[in-house]
């Protein structure tokens, strides 16, 4: 049943589309395995070799930026930018890994965050290459249909659990969990840390450039505020993944479903739509409190909660 | 160099140096804190913009000039940072979590709760106080008649600046003097030791979060003469103070100064030079250049040499 789990949900997945929904719901499962895919990357480096990134928003640039750029500027179609996304943020996340990964803990968090940062006014400046502030826009989307949109990303988010699932069961993905619980001890040991961790990072910013390259596929738009975001792409992404569950296959997922849903919920009650950073933040504030390791992590800890409440 | 040349140069530099004052207030709180608690604190820059949101409601509905403003906005964000402090960010210091950095995670969601509730009450508009000195300027040639080069000097930027010694040279006194600063000092140097010899660590820690609260508050009050408010300002500054403290390494005040004058030159320099909208990356170019060639800020420098001997 276990081991058939991961086959059944991407299953019922797939036969989703069938039913018939409307566009605005397939709008919200696109989104919801889109973050999923990114809180998948960000967990392999955050929540299995424990080096919070705060700049996500950086590779999801990038990635976007790529397909944005080749549409713009070589003519191709934006597609192009999935497979070589891949390539360009392997380049960026060389860069951002020899700069950064020097530093360690809440420090290597915040060069990250800064590197983000970086990205975005830097897209904003070089107006020759991406427009800057005016953003890219697709002329005409592939599909006016999301039922495609949602297959690629269905299939590029299979792939990422198999790849991460693959990695943490291997060799590679017990260093990284060394290295999470104890630099030092790790290297002593003959591991060679910043190898490592430099692979993760690498593999973390693949994934989520190519979520970055499906989004400026899927939504045709794209500006540096939008796809270089702190809060609504750095953050959010840190988000899904505490919430849902660090260092689990299922809590990115778990996690996705939540924010999303919460983020458009809020965005429906009037008058409440220009709060809902405050509720990301009342949200994640009690996350970190009472379920450190988010809702997946922490099952057995609501389990325990949840049978004590029905006792009394 | 003709002497316009000079002359943007020279005003380019004494406006950097003004602004670097200010940046070290700014910078000296947060190495505070990193110092004594050991947390990275990604709320500094929006506990300032909550202190500029204070002085500017004493500007609009008192009258309160925001220099005066610092008297009442200093001891409100002071209270403040107790209160997180207590509050929220103990009881995660004693939380048992995969990640480590869960308190970082959590000053990011007390800076988003802090900014959005700023939007709610007070709109995303940009706001200013309209103080009547806000152009006032001192002129190089109303002195010196036969000047060959023009210079001025800000009026509101240079009280910033002289309030801003002020409060660092207080602080230095309080630090270095005073028990309760030693307290602080010993707390940051060796938690345990400092236990061991009577000092009350949990309450030093919530104390130097108020004081660091306390401190980018008053910035906030000297910053808004001089530059205009908007709620999301606080994350460009938090990411300031975060340089600041890498340039001047961790935990030093002395760096913090140091590293706050580099990048308000710096930051004026690649303002003049490049272009305004480069400002930004001219100040993140130093903090990579420090990590790579300084990584132990600038003060270890100076450690070296002295070794060396």
């Amino acid at each position: 049943m276990r081991k058939a789990l991961p086959l059944i949900i991407a299953g019922l997945l797939a036969v989703l589309p069938l039913l018939g929904l409307s566009s605005y719901w397939m709008h919200i499962l696109i989104l919801v395995i889109m973050w999923s895919v990114i809180g998948m990357a960000w967990n392999l480096l955050g929540g299995y070799c424990g080096q919070v990134s705060f700049g996500h928003a950086a590779f999801f640039g990038v990635g976007a930026y790529t397909a944005g750029i080749l549409y713009n500027k070589a003519h191709l179609s934006a597609w192009w930018g999935m497979p070589l996304s891949i390539v360009f943020v392997t380049i960026v996340a060389l860069i951002i890994g020899y700069i950064c990964l020097r530093l360690r803990g809440p420090f290597f968090a915040l060069g990250t965050l800064a590197i983000g940062v970086i990205l975005r006014v830097t897209a904003e400046n070089l107006t020759g290459i991406t427009e800057g502030d005016l953003g890219i826009m697709l002329q005409e989307r592939t599909w006016i249909d999301k039922t495609w949109y949602f297959y690629i990303v269905l299939a590029l988010a299979v792939v990422t659990f198999i790849a991460v699932k693959m990695i943490i069961e291997s060799k590679l993905g017990y260093y990284f969990v060394a290295i999470r619980e104890d630099q030092d001890a790790a290297e002593s040991l003959g591991i060679n840390t910043t190898l490592y961790k430099t692979v993760a990072l690498s593999l973390s910013a693949v994934f989520t450039g190519l979520a970055g390259a499906f989004y400026m596929n899927y939504m045709g738009y794209i500006d540096p505020k939008i796809v270089f975001a702190l809060h609504d792409i750095s953050i959010v992404t840190i988000m899904v993944v505490m919430v849902g569950g660090v260092a689990t296959y299922w809590g990115p997922f778990v996690g996705a479903i939540i924010m999303v849903f919460l983020a458009e919920i809020i965005r429906t009650i009037p008058k409440l739509g220009a709060a809902h950073h405050t509720f990301f933040g009342i949200l994640l504030i009690v996350i970190i409190i009472f379920l450190p390791n988010g809702i997946v992590g922490d099952l057995p800890k609501l389990k325990k909660l949840l049978r004590i409440g029905k006792a009394a | 160099m003709t002497s316009v040349q000079l002359e943007v140069l020279l005003q380019t530099l004494i406006s950097g140096l003004l602004l670097g004052g200010l940046y070290a207030l700014i910078g000296i709180g947060m190495t505070l804190i990193m110092g004594v608690m050991k947390i990275i604190n990604l709320a500094h820059g929006e506990l300032m913009m909550v202190a500029m949101y204070i002085a500017y409601v004493l500007f609009s509905s008192f009258h309160i000039d925001p220099y005066l403003s610092i008297l009442i906005a200093a001891p409100a964000l002071f209270g403040l940072g107790v209160l997180l402090q207590k509050y929220l960010i103990n009881p995660v210091l004693k939380v048992e979590a995969i990640i480590p950095e869960n308190q970082v995670i959590l000053t990011v969601g007390i800076g988003m709760v802090l900014a959005n509730i700023a939007t709610i009450i007070f709109s995303s508009d940009y706001k200013t106080t309209p103080v009547e000195y806000a152009t006032k300027a001192w002129y190089l040639s109303d002195y010196w008649r036969e000047s060959p080069i023009e210079l001025s000097l800000s009026m509101p930027w240079s009280v910033s600046f002289c309030v801003a010694l002020v409060i660092t040279a207080s602080l230095w006194f309080f630090l270095t003097k005073t028990d309760m600063g030693k307290s602080i000092r010993a707390t940051a140097q060796d938690k345990d030791a400092a236990l061991l010899m009577g000092v009350n660590v949990e309450r030093m820690r919530v104390f130097t979060f108020g004081l660091g609260s306390a401190l980018v508050g008053s910035a906030g009050c000297l910053f808004i003469p001089i530059y205009y408010l908007y709620p999301d300002l606080g994350g460009q500054f938090t990411l300031i103070a975060f340089v600041i403290t890498i340039l001047g390494g961790l935990g030093s005040t002395v760096g913090a100064i140091v590293g706050g004058l580099i990048l308000g030159v710096f930051e004026s320099l690649t303002a003049t030079y490049a272009g305004m909208g480069w400002a930004p990356v001219g100040r993140f170019m130093i903090f990579v250049a420090a990590l790579i060639f300084v990584p132990g800020g600038i003060m270890s420098l100076f450690k070296k040499r002295r070794l060396g001997k």
